[in-house]
């Protein structure tokens, strides 16, 4: 493809596409918007979150969620400025919730090979589990399709506290 | 990387796509440079159309369940979800990456599809001039893409589908037209221009070769393609009843000496042109 332009422009042209990235990033904070305003519901008050009992991950004591994931939707709803809606469920149906804007955040030791990835969207892994078979799992939250500014703002909140392998 | 994006992902497998004509052409390239032989008397010239054909009935298909898989996500208002990626320590969205790779790739494409379309034309190929229109079209597609990512990014998700509809509908054409002209071709069509020019300019000035013998009457001429070459049938009304041999070959001399695209030139004298090369 570049087969007119030496591994020097080449550079160049890599370093100046990288510099653009970031320079729209800095011009346009606002981007990514999300269709249905997921970031601005959740900061003027409350999060919807859902999970679903997973071992390590989720429990649930006296019906209150409790372990590492419902620890940290506790301090991204914090960091949002946002009272916490908890739902507890069965996976499927927390996924439709999700699907339909019913929910915001879905976690359950949900895996980065997740099959919902078609209904929902999915986080970027923030952290790694050893499954049954002894394989090394990624950790993923699921949030729902195409709201990409909630997304990224909650990316953005685990690149900042989690390992992020 | 493409991630969610349909307009993204079309323009993906169009570039991947783009290499189909090339593949045909160098596929059919080894067939065309035999030697013809008893049981292929023709030669083997016509490999580059029935290259021309499975490429372009292969874009048909593909653009076809692009299209569809584009109007399904609209339909299904199906919102694309592209998240962010750590670049340096910083959380960033991954459109603008996608954006700026797209720019990035729109360049080269456009020079290669310039030079191809330069060479296409003089070796009257059509396998090469296809694939050129189709590299030349290929800014458009990654410009669509970076329409389709921009809207995700300001919240009008049906915009991406709408951008990847427009690309899938650039790879049909492509389809549609390469295999209407391949086929026509296989038919044996009167010859055409690389451009579309009908008919081959070549055929009027082959006759008007003819036309200026002085043993000559009137002549028609029947051409078809064979991939690169034309094949060409002389039908000579003569002056008077005798023809010699020695005109007859003369006949055939200067048609050949005409273009080097004449290939296996037949010359034949008749009493009449026949009926079909009378009309226009």
């Amino acid at each position: 493809m570049f087969r007119h332009s030496s591994s020097r422009t080449r550079q160049v042209k890599a370093a100046a596409a990288l510099g653009c990235v970031f320079m729209a990033t800095a011009c346009f904070p606002a981007v990514p918007v999300d269709p249905e305003g997921t970031l601005d519901t959740v900061r003027s008050g409350t999060l919807r979150a859902g999970v679903s009992p997973a071992s390590d991950f989720v429990e649930i004591r006296d019906g209150v969620p409790q372990g590492a994931e419902p620890a940290l939707i506790e301090d991204f709803a914090q960091h949002a400025g946002a009272e916490i809606q908890w739902t507890i469920g069965g996976e499927e149906q927390l996924v439709k919730q999700v699907e339909a804007g019913q929910l915001d955040l879905v976690a359950g030791g949900i895996t980065s090979k997740t099959p919902w990835s078609e209904k929902a969207g999915v986080t970027r892994p923030y952290t790694t589990a050893i499954d049954a078979k002894g394989k090394e799992r990624k950790i993923v939250l699921l949030v729902p399709p195409g709201e990409n500014a909630f997304l990224s703002e909650l990316e953005y909140f685990l690149d900042q506290t989690q390992e992020m392998p | 990387m493409v991630g969610n994006s349909q307009a993204m992902r079309t323009a993906w497998i169009e570039d991947m796509l783009s290499v189909l004509p090339q593949l045909a052409f160098l596929a059919s390239l080894q067939f065309t440079r035999r030697a013809r032989r008893r049981s292929h008397p023709y030669g083997y010239h016509r490999s580059m159309g029935a290259g021309h054909l499975v490429a372009g009935v292969a874009l048909l298909v593909v653009g076809a369940m692009l299209a569809y898989e584009s109007v399904s996500a609209l339909v299904k208002l199906e919102h694309p979800t592209i998240g962010t990626m750590n670049l340096f320590g910083h959380t960033v969205w991954q459109g603008w990456i996608m954006m700026a790779v797209m720019a990035l790739i729109a360049a080269p494409a456009v020079v290669l599809g310039r030079l191809k379309i330069k060479i296409a034309q003089p070796l009257h190929n059509k396998l090469l001039y296809a694939d050129s229109k189709m590299a030349k079209a290929d800014w458009q597609t990654n410009a669509a893409s970076i329409v389709g990512v921009a809207g995700i990014g300001v919240g009008l998700w049906w915009l991406d589908s709408t951008a990847a509809l427009v690309i899938a509908a650039g790879i049909l054409k492509d389809g549609w037209d390469s295999t209407k002209s391949a086929t026509s071709d296989l038919l044996d069509r009167r010859s055409k221009g690389v451009d579309g020019t009908d008919p081959h300019p070549l055929i009027p000035a082959m006759e008007e070769q003819l036309h200026a013998l002085d043993w000559v009457r009137t002549a028609g001429l029947r051409v078809r393609e064979l991939g690169q070459v034309q094949h060409t049938e002389a039908f000579i009304v003569p002056e008077s009843d005798t023809v010699t041999l020695a005109q007859s070959e003369e006949a055939r001399k200067v048609l050949e000496g005409t273009d080097w695209k004449a290939y296996d030139v037949v010359v034949t004298i008749v009493p009449e042109l026949p009926e079909f090369l009378k009309q226009g």
